[in-house]
């Protein structure tokens, strides 16, 4: 059951790696947690969750593995026979586990758990002195603290449980919506400086550094100025449907106006999808011809494509397919995509709706066409990581029948 | 040898829960750094403080800033002042070892007793500013080249350090670190806490500062939501400004202390027009 707990935390997206267990199996033994269920509950966290926004898939797998438990006596034969056994999961090197069988002296570790449980019984003085003996060994020996241990029935797992159970984190989920400074911070995963070819400057500390260890006689070091080089595209989808998102892409628009980290910033809306124009300001109808912005703009531009991909088939398969009726495009708006997607190195789209409503026809063939993340923090942490070249991979898009969402009565 | 466990549970003035006393305590037996993180004025600076105070050990201090290095920390040669020494000074300057200043890390590393090392703001650095401490963080040692000397702590401090969110740390910076995010305070822990620092505030006043302080923190879509210590701010103007329990049933005064952008200042009034207040 025991490992249980890792593979539950891994399978709802707690990234707990076998090293993190063991520190928590490290802190267990030195008896940090044994008595007191609600103290496990804090160790587990402490060492296992390294993020808000995890706390809550942390809660939720606490209480899917430990919820009949009601003190860690319980549970107490079950880690000592991992202790004894320790199969670790999937991902730690053997090398890993051979340090944690040669730091962990079990003989010794289990007689001095049994005296100490002994002493308890003896005792019920409840005091709050922890002992500690060893500590030479990576992994402690022993160390119980004698007030806590309860033999009997009445531990504290159910309140771990009920702590659990509030899910008091649910609100820093990062699948949640997010505000301009959680998108400013996301952005600036795409920072990136360069030293090349731009004006060379004086490195004044390296300068100095150089001339003191030249004993004194001057020594200047140069190097070229640093410079941002990331520059960004961002065309934002203005129309109906996208009306109960306008906040959010407000949002995502002031935080990438406002960094500064951006050798270029520059911004077009379009209305359900691109056709021949983007436009500067929606209201005014002030726009410029895609090819022209295709000229101005080289491919080294990190593209990112804002909106809900949800239109009628034709608007973006078919010559005249564009929702404004005065509006004759020669070319289908997928044509329009796809020169976007070609000309551009690296390309992604946000889409404000949540994964399971992306079975929508037209939203298929886009996310075919262009990396589709979800317009959340998680998901535009991850466009981020893949607009600057890490292997992030964007999320599939969910099985099931191709339903025609009217998108603003189901976010 | 023996080893005794400290045993960390909040000070008189600094209230902290079981979860982050259990953090505390862990961190230290493990000699693990301690990463807090938490919404701005929640105590995680303080937090430092208060472990230092209340396990009777010296405090370091060490504020990250946009300039920041990871050497910074461990030590500074001066070679300025070596040079200066060389020409005008009458220092022999073949020792270097004078003219190396250590940083609060450094300090911390060479100490003969166990410290606490604060870390304070570290998203503030560079991106990699926290991997450059990993190897210094995990085998608590250093070396400096100028001297050829290794340092190894005799005493793994321990070592908080505390983030705002502002940037991403490394997972494997992350990986090594024990991490507790201070939740912000309920009611109840909110009052202890606004008694530790105005102990002679009358209970119907501190009610209704509190009751108002949340109806604030639950308007919609503020920019900055008043944290704690402005909350403390807050009082302390109240009570010196003299203002009764009933005045607040019908205005806020001394706003300013705990809206801070014009933004929220609109949207508190217009929340308060539509609560008829």
């Amino acid at each position: 059951m025991f490992l249980d707990f890792f593979y539950e935390l891994r399978s709802r997206g707690v990234p707990v790696t076998p090293l993190e267990w063991l520190s928590f199996m490290e802190a267990l033994v030195m008896g940090l947690a044994f008595s007191d269920l609600v103290r496990m509950y804090h160790l587990a966290r402490a060492l296992c969750v390294k993020s808000e926004t995890l706390y809550d898939a942390f809660d939720q797998a606490w209480l899917s593995v430990f919820k009949g438990i009601e003190t860690p006596l319980d549970i107490r034969e079950e880690i000592w026979s991992w202790l004894e056994n320790p199969v670790l999961p999937a991902g730690l090197g053997e090398k890993d586990l051979e340090r944690f069988r040669q730091a962990v002296d079990l003989e010794e570790l289990r007689k001095q758990f049994e005296q100490r449980l002994k002493e308890q019984d003896e005792r019920h003085d409840g005091g709050n002195k922890w002992i500690g003996t060893g500590g030479t060994s990576p992994f402690g020996h022993s160390g119980v603290h004698p007030g806590g241990l309860r033999v009997g029935g009445h531990g504290t797992g159910g309140m771990a449980a009920q702590i659990a159970a509030r899910r008091a984190f649910r609100n820093y989920r990062s699948d949640r919506v997010l505000d301009t400074r959680q998108i400013g911070t996301a952005l600036r995963k795409l920072r990136r400086f360069a030293r090349e070819g731009a004006r060379m400057e004086v490195d004044l500390d390296e300068t100095i550094i150089q001339t003191a260890r030249n004993a004194g006689d001057i020594c200047v070091i140069e190097k070229p100025e640093r410079v941002a080089s990331v520059k960004l595209l961002l065309l934002m989808d203005a129309g109906g449907s996208m009306e109960p998102y306008a906040r959010l892409v407000e949002r995502l628009f002031s935080a990438a106006s406002k960094a500064s980290h951006f050798k270029d910033f520059k911004a077009y809306y379009f209305h359900n999808c691109v056709y021949e124009q983007v436009f500067e300001d929606m209201s005014r109808w002030k726009g410029v011809d895609v090819e022209q912005m295709l000229k101005t703009l080289d491919g080294s531009y990190r593209l990112v494509m804002v909106g809900d991909a949800s239109m009628a088939p034709s608007e973006l398969l078919s010559r005249y397919g564009a929702i404004d009726y005065y509006h004759r495009n020669e070319q289908p708006g997928i044509y329009r995509l796809e020169q976007l997607n070609d000309h551009f190195e690296r390309t992604v789209w946000l889409n404000p709706m949540r994964l399971h409503l992306w079975r929508h026809p037209t939203v298929i063939r886009i996310a075919e066409l262009f990396p589709m993340f979800e317009l959340t923090l998680d998901g535009l942490e991850k466009a981020m990581e893949y607009l600057a070249g890490k292997k992030t991979l964007p999320p599939d898009v969910p099985e099931g029948p191709v339903r025609y969402w009217r998108t603003d009565r189901y976010y | 040898m023996a080893k005794n466990f400290f045993i960390f549970k909040g000070t008189r003035d600094y209230i902290a829960s079981p979860a982050l006393c259990d953090a505390v305590n862990v961190a230290a037996a493990l000699e693990r750094p301690l990463l807090v993180k938490g919404e701005p004025g929640t105590g995680k600076t303080l937090l430092a403080y208060s472990i230092a105070k209340g396990l009777s050990m010296p405090l370091l201090t060490w504020h990250v800033k946009s300039t920041t290095k990871a050497t910074d920390g461990l030590y500074v040669y001066d070679a300025v002042a070596r040079l200066y020494d060389s020409r005008f000074g009458d220092k022999d300057v073949r020792d270097i070892r004078q003219y190396i200043e250590l940083g609060p890390l450094g300090k911390a590393l060479t100490a003969d007793e166990r410290t606490v090392l604060l870390i304070d703001e570290v998203d503030k650095a560079d991106l990699e500013f926290p991997n450059d401490l990993l190897r210094e963080l995990d085998e608590m040692s250093f070396y400096i080249p100028e001297t050829g000397e290794t340092f190894k702590a005799k005493n793994r401090p321990i070592v908080v350090i505390t983030s705002n969110n502002e940037k991403e740390l490394p997972d494997a910076f992350l990986r090594r670190c024990v991490f507790h995010f201070i939740e912000f305070p309920g009611k109840d822990l909110m009052e202890r806490i606004v008694r530790v620092h105005h102990p002679d505030i009358e209970k119907k006043l501190a009610g209704q500062c509190l009751e108002r302080f949340y109806w604030l923190r639950g308007i919609d879509s503020m920019r900055k939501r008043p944290s704690t210590s402005e909350l403390i701010d807050w009082i302390a103007a109240l009570l010196a400004g003299g203002v009764s329990e009933k005045v607040l049933r019908k205005e806020l005064p001394f706003l300013g202390t705990l809206v801070k952008h014009e933004d929220d200042l609109e949207k508190v009034n217009r929340a308060m027009r539509s609560n008829h207040w």
